[in-house]
Order: C-alpha cells, then structure tokens, then sequence
C-alpha cells in the first residue's frame, strides 16, 4: 500500500454545544473513489468544509500529500491540489460557464496584475493556454452548448454539471464532491457515474465523495466510511459498509424488540 | 442577423469581437476626435465632464459593480484626488507627475478605506464607507493649512513641463484621451485572472476562496485600484473647475455617484460613460423644464432632486439593467430583426431568501 | 453635574438616533431591506405634525397622533407602490430605490410653493420648560424625549412579545416563498412593518422638531442612523436603541471636550471602531452562509 493521499486523524469540530464531527479517521489512498455516506446531519459536508479550511477544527489533524492541510489557509488549498463542489451549488451566477471554469482554473495564473492591466502578449499567451485546458473539460463534460450561456438562466441539471466541470478546471490531484447526484434524474445520475469513472481511470484524479444515492455509491466507490451524529460508524468496501448492522440502524432504525 | 463563426480563441479573447463593433468604435472615435471642431465651446467643456464623471463611474464600477463592493463615501476619493492635484501643482508640480501622486494617495486612501471589507460584508461595509466619507470630508474642511477649508481652494490649469494646457480644446483631449485609457485597463482586467477574480468575489466568495483566490489581496487591490481612477478623475476635476471646496465632496455627492453608476447599468463599462453623460445632461434639462412648470413650484431646488428620485426609482422597477440595458435591447432587437421575441429579457419572478444564518 | 447636564442631553438625542435606527432595523429585519429613506420619513413626520399643529391649531398631542396615523399610511403606501414590485431584486437595487424614495421626499418638500425651503417651529408645549430636581436643571424637551421613547419600546416589545407578528416577520425575512407556503401574507406583514416603521419615524420627527427645527433637509440626520443600527448590530431592536444612546452621548462629550469638527464625526469613528472590535455590533448577529 502507497503512502495515502489525503490522512485524517481525529479530526473533531464542534459548533456552541454540538459535537458536528467527533475524532474522524480515515485516509484516501491515490487514485481510489472513497464515499462518505450516512443520514443527513451526519456530518459529511461538515468533514469537507473541514478539509476546504472553511471551518476551523477543534481537535485532529489533516495530511495531504505529506503537507499539514491546517496550517495552510483556506485559499491556498487549491493551489495544493484540492478541488471541491459544494452541495448547494456555489456557481458566480453572473458569470458564463466559460468564465467559471476559467476562474476555477485561477491557480495556474502565470501573470501577475500590473501584466493583466497593461494586457502584454505574456498575458494573451496564458489566456490561451487557461481557454485550451478548460476546453478540453467542455469536452469532457460536453458543455459545448452552454459555453457562452450565463449560468443563472441554466437548468438544474447543467449546473450541476458546470459544478463539477470547474472542480476540474483548477486541475486537482483530489477531487471533493458533495452530493453529485443530488436533484438528478435517472440519466443524469446514469452521466455522473461515467464521469466519475472516466476522472477516476483516465484523468488519474482521487475522488472523496458525499452520496445518498446507494447505487451510484456501489457502482463507483472503490470504499465506503458511513458517519453518524458526527462520529464513524463503520469502514470498507462497499458491500461490507451496506451489510453493516449498525449502519442499517443508523438509517433505518432498529426494530423494537417486544 | 450577424452569426459570428469563431475559428480562433484569440477572437474571444479580442476586446472589439466583429467588424461591425469595430467600425462603430472606429467612428466613435473619428467623432471624439473631430468634436472641438463640430460642437460648440460649451459642449467642449461638457464632453470633458463627461469623461471626468465617466472615469469615477469606471472606478466605482470596478468596485461595486465588479467586485461587489458598495460604497457610498466614494467622493471621498475625488476630493483625496482633486486637493492632491490642486496643492501640488501650485508648488509647480507638472501634471504627470501630480497626477500620478494624487492617484497614488487616493489608491492609499482606497487601502485604508478597504480595510473593514476584509473583516465585514454587505451593509456593514456598506456603513464603513460612509463612515469614511464623512471624515474624510471632515478632513478636508479642518485641515485649512494645505485645504484652505470652507474658504476653498483656487486651481491654475493644466502644466505638463512647461507646456500649459491653456485652451478647452487641449484640455478636452486631455481628458478624453485619460478616459479612454482607464477604460482600456478596466477591459483589459476584466477579460483576465484578475478581473474574473473580483467578479468571482461580487458572485460567490466561498467559491473564490476554494479556487484559490486570496480574498483579503484582491478585495484590497480592488479598492485601490478603483480609488485610483477616481483619484485621477478627481485631478482633472480640480483642473476643470479651477476651485474646489470641500462641500463638492459630500456624501451626497458619493450617493449621487452610486445613482450614476445604477442609472448608467452596474456592470457594464457603457453603463460608466451613460451614466456619466446622464448626470451632467440632467440638471440642465431640469433647469431648462423648470420654467414651464407653475410659478411658485420652488423653482429647480426642489425639481432637481425629485426627478433624480424618480427616474431612479423608475429605472429599478422598469429596466433594471438601466441605460445600458435599454440600449442592448435595442440593439438585439434590431440585429434580430424581425425575429425579436417580447420575453426575451423577461426576468424571472424570484423571492426573497436570506443570506444569512444564525 | 455639568457631566450630567451633557449625559442627559446626550442621552435625549441619542434616543432620537435611536428611535430612527429602530425604523429601519425593523424593515431590514422583516425583508432584509435598507432603508435609506427612513430619516425622510422623520421629515414627514414632523411636517405632518408641522401641518396639523400650525396650520389646524390642534394641541401637540393630537398632532402628533395625526402625525403618527398619517406616516403609517404613507408608509404602507411606500411599501405597496414602491418596494412590493421590486422585492427579489439584488439587495443593491433595493436599497437605491429607498435612496430614490429619499430623494422624492426632500424633492417634493422643497416644491411645494412658498413653503417648502423654509424652517419652521413646531410649537411644542413643554419647550423652554426646566425642572429642577436636587440641584439638577434639565431641560423638560430632553426628558419628554427620553420618556416617549422608553413608551413607544415598550409598545413594541410587547407587539412582538406577545403577538404572532414578530414570529411572522422573522419567517417572511429568512425564507418568503416557505412563508408563503405557510400562510403566512408577506405583502400584508411587509406593508405593516413600513407602517410602523414610519410611525416610529414619524415620532422621532416630533421629537427632534425642538430641537432642529422642521425644513426640508432635516432628514439627513437619518445618516447618523446607520451607525448607531451598526453599533447596536443590525438585526436586534434593542441594540438599534442602545447604538443610537451610544452614539447620541460619544457625540455630546465629544462636542464639548474635544475640538471642533469632532462632534460631527465622532458618530463614524465609533463605528468603525466597531467594526474592527466587534463587526457585528453589540447584539448582532453572526452572518454565516451555510455551504
């Protein structure tokens, strides 16, 4: 086993009274699709806002690549190669979808502000090399219709599209995404499951996952952690975490015993 | 109907995308540049305004409209600007020079001005650049040593290393030659990293933060940035009026400038210049109605301000987008033509929902 | 006791600052809207108590009830033909169509022939009255002040204590379409929050009339405003009283132990103070968006 990409030790936050994420550990090897699942308020997003530095840990560590992700503040995150998609939807809406990947490419920038300003040739020659690599992910994604298209008018589904596409844009080594699925139809889900494979096996990228969908988690997720009220109630492959007692009680509950 | 066939990135990346945008510029610019000669001195000396006036929309643009930053003490930095100028061109300062410090103290003043926009957001900072408004006005009244207070200032013309700018006509293309300038930059930054990073900012701060952008760096550069060029509108102000004193750069005069940007369409560089020609076209077209209202109706004092309020108003509940908006629905409907539908612009009925969370 | 000849006066124009910022928490925390025209709303308010006092002859009570019915109605008439079209519009757009609203009000004011570019007195009974107690000689005006707004809290509280109103508006505030999925009448709670939000202005207006005198441009002490909902933070009634006593007495300590000009900034620097100290104000309320 490869030195893991991402370690979580103990990760722990608490907001006023509430224990959201209580002594969290698990790591993410390169390369593996890694879901968290369990019931809402189980404290998924919370690990992710975690990771993102958008939140501030009471207890725990986090190790990315051998970096100590605390340490580093919540902008520098991407530039170490961590991307992210939120489960509401953080689009700039008054953007075109070019612009957002554009943007979400920002940590490859080769100019500095006062070379933008002046517009020098270094500038358009980088503009060029930012509009060929997030082509490719319009490709990938086939967003080609939308391209010019500003996101606030788009439809659900392609937003969530354009979510992950900007994720991908900034070029991560590790891609957080929360709740891909969420609000899809059928087909759209069907899109995802390619797209995660395809990011998986072509693109090299490790993801670490949020899900509901039980058959999207199955189909891709090479292991699963199921969370409870903050705390991990159980690890492994797929078929093991779904056969886990505990994890059946978590969602279903447990029946009453006469 | 124009179908614009794209073969190259560079044709996206370009500021004037199509032939037909370019040959309008292009004879935009023929105009600018033949008008001392085909308008009056008066309109010469208007024109000029308009440039001045559209330089600080172009500032608070980039800051409110771009970034998202509102700010309603901005005249402070057109005075911050225009008493540099004034003070150090009569020690004999020439005018790039002067100019370049005035931009230099604005920008500074922008820094300070920004620095609540790290910590707060919304309203609050909304509150903090009034605040700063009125003691900076408050500064330019007390400090009388190098202000000259209440009694004002006196300002002589333009002095470029010997060459005084005597004429409206040298003056004029001093001017317009600025704005066209600052908007350069402005297009420049925004078709770049840094200009989609304030966009990013005015959009979704969170998801700027996780695409890397360092907030606190480019809400600071934004505010400074857009001092500056409020800073230099504010030096050629000082040249145009020739007299300064503080109460040109009230709050309300920072108000009126968010009211020219709102009318001129916020987020659009067009909507700095429309606006701009708005606010100076405005009060003369009042004035000139006055006479045909009743006697008695207190003449343009109250006139003045009623109209602004209305058309404002009028704007936000009709056309949203303002000028700016009324003329890119123009001009769609006439490259459509005949095929323009009614709802095209039709903007979605949306309802509140809070921002904020306990 | 000169400290306390000034603690009371500032207190007494602290509670009209107050009284001011009160109106527009009250709509900032029902709809999430700024209000920039409250301190309009206070000029109307006097004129209107001006109007029935003056010209009617009626006593200072009544007028000031007069004044008070008159702005609620103008109010929810802002609110109906004026904010009610644009409401889901970006939170810019609304605050300049107040700013707008604003600019009518002063403009209209100033129009009306004759009348609108004087100054007027509103005459008020208690005005030039002293009372003395232990050695202490205060000014009746300031004591008036002080005690009508201590009443019109208390009317309020209890509104919102002890009536589903409070609730509602917090509701309609933080989600409107859940709201109105809950049965709640947004456009009615809306236009009755205007209403009182005028009421309130329209007997700071009174109040202040004494003191500056009733003319058109008597709104712009509505600027002071902001600070003080800023200092108290912007969502919490109380704090809206208590940022505007704060800022009423920083100013009537300022005026006499510092030099001149400092008075009328003393407002600004305090908030921003606050702001670097405390952003969201004494009682505010931590802005977070939950992602």
């Amino acid at each position: 086993m490869s030195a893991p990409l991402l370690e979580v030790r103990g990760l722990s936050v608490r907001f006023g009274g509430v224990r959201a994420v209580s002594e969290v550990s698990f790591s993410v090897q390169p390369g593996e699709v890694f879901t968290l699942i369990g019931p809402n308020g189980a404290g998924k997003t919370t690990v992710f806002n975690l990771i993102s530095r958008i939140y501030q840990p009471t207890g725990g560590s986090i190790v990315f690549q051998g970096t100590d992700l605390l340490a580093a503040p919540a902008h520098r995150v991407a530039a170490l190669g961590i991307a992210r998609t939120f489960q509401n939807i953080e689009l700039f809406e008054q953007a075109s979808v070019l612009q957002n990947l554009l943007i979400g490419r920002h940590t490859h920038r080769r100019t500095a502000f006062w070379q933008d300003v002046l517009f020098l040739p270094a500038v358009r020659h980088a503009e060029r090399a930012l509009r060929e690599h997030v082509e490719q992910v319009i490709e990938l994604l086939e967003l080609q219709h939308y391209r010019d298209s500003l996101v606030a008018g788009l439809p659900y589904g392609v937003r969530k599209v354009v979510e992950l596409a900007r994720a991908l844009a900034s070029g991560p080594r590790l891609l957080l995404l929360d709740e891909p699925s969420s609000g899809l139809n059928v087909e759209e889900t069907e899109d995802i499951a390619f797209w995660i494979q395809d990011i998986q096996r072509d693109l090299g990228i490790t993801v670490l996952m949020v899900e509901h969908d039980m058959s999207l988690v199955s189909r891709v997720s090479t292991r699963v952690l199921a969370m409870n009220q903050g705390e991990v109630i159980a690890q492994g492959t797929p078929a093991q975490v779904q056969s886990d007692p505990a994890v059946i009680e978590a969602y279903l509950g447990r029946t009453e015993t006469p | 109907m124009r179908f614009l066939f794209k073969t190259d990135y560079d044709q996206d990346i370009a500021l004037l995308r199509h032939a037909g945008q370019r040959f309008w510029y292009a004879l935009l610019g023929l105009a600018l540049i033949a008008a001392p000669w085909t308008v009056s001195e008066y309109q010469l000396a208007q024109l000029s305004l308009v440039a001045i006036y559209g330089i600080v929309g172009l500032g608070l643009m980039l800051l409110t409209g771009f970034t998202g930053l509102v700010s309603i003490g901005h005249a402070a930095f057109l005075g911050v600007g225009a008493y540099a100028e004034a003070v150090l061109s009569a020690r004999g300062w020439p005018f790039p020079v002067s100019a370049a410090a005035a931009i230099g103290l604005s920008a500074a003043t922008g820094v300070i001005v920004g620095l609540p926009a790290l910590r707060v957001r919304g309203i609050y900072l909304a509150i903090a650049t009034l605040a700063f408004g009125f003691i900076v006005e408050e500064v330019l009244t007390r400090w009388e040593a190098v202000t000259g207070g209440n009694s004002g200032l006196s300002v002589g013309r333009v002095e470029i290393f010997g060459w005084t700018l005597g004429s409206a006509t040298e003056f004029y293309f001093l001017c317009v030659g600025l704005a066209a300038l600052c908007t350069l930059v402005l297009l420049n930054l925004l078709r770049s990293p840094t200009g989609r990073a304030f966009v990013a900012i005015r959009d979704s701060e969170i998801s700027a933060q996780g695409m890397g952008i360092h907030l606190a760096a480019y809400k600071t550069l934004s505010f400074a940035m857009s001092a500056g060029l409020t800073g230099l509108a504010g030096a050629l102000y000082a040249h145009n009026l020739r007299f300064l004193s503080p109460d040109q750069f009230t709050v309300l005069q920072s108000v009126e400038l968010l009211m020219m940007v709102f009318v001129g369409g916020v987020g659009s560089v067009h909507g700095a210049f429309l606006g701009a020609a708005f606010i100076i076209v405005l009060p003369q077209l009042i004035s000139a109605l006055a006479p045909l209202l009743p006697a008695g109706l207190g003449g343009a004092t109250g006139l003045q301000p009623t109209v602004f309020g209305l058309i404002l108003i009028g704007f936000i509940l009709f056309e949203p987008m303002g000028l700016y908006g009324w003329w890119f629905k123009v001009r769609t409907y006439l490259e459509l033509f005949p095929f323009y539908r009614r709802g095209m612009f039709r903007r979605q009925k949306a309802f509140q929902k809070s921002e904020r969370l306990r | 006791m000169l400290a306390l000849q000034l603690l009371i006066s500032g207190l007494s124009q602290g509670c009209i600052y107050g009284l001011i910022a009160l109106g527009f928490v009250l709509i900032y925390k029902a709809t999430e809207t700024v209000n920039f025209a409250q301190g309009e709303l206070m000029m109307l308010g006097a004129f209107a108590g001006l109007v029935a006092s003056a010209w009617f002859g009626l006593p200072y009570w009544v007028a000031l009830l007069l004044a008070v019915l008159v702005m609620v109605v103008l109010g929810m008439a802002v609110e109906r033909l004026v904010l009610r079209p644009i409401l889901g519009q970006p939170a810019f757009a609304i605050v300049m169509v107040t700013i707008g609203v604003g600019y009518v009000a002063r403009g209209l004011v100033t129009m009306v022939p004759g009348v609108g570019t004087e100054t007027y007195t509103l005459p008020t009974p208690f005005k030039d009255e002293l009372v003395r107690a232990g050695g202490l000689i205060i000014s009746a005006e300031h004591l008036v002040v002080i005690g009508a707004t201590v009443v019109l809290c208390l009317l309020l509280f209890g509104l919102f204590r002890f009536t589903r109103i409070g609730v509602a508006m917090q509701a309609a505030s933080q989600n409107q379409l859940a709201a109105y999925y809950m049965g709640i009448p947004v456009k009615r709670l809306n236009g009755l929050i205007w209403g009182i939000s005028a009421a309130v202005a329209a007997v700071a207006g009174v109040l202040l009339a004494p003191i500056t005198f009733v003319h058109a441009n008597m709104g712009f002490i509505g600027l002071k405003a902001f600070p003080a909902a800023v200092i108290g933070g912007f969502g919490s009634l109380p704090g809206a009283i208590l940022g505007g006593l704060v800022i009423g007495l920083v100013e009537s300590l300022a005026g006499f132990y510092l030099p001149e000009g400092f008075k009328d900034i003393a407002a600004y620097v305090v908030v921003l103070l606050m702001l670097v100290i405390k952003p969201n104000g004494l009682f505010g309320e931590t802005m977070r968006k939950k992602v």
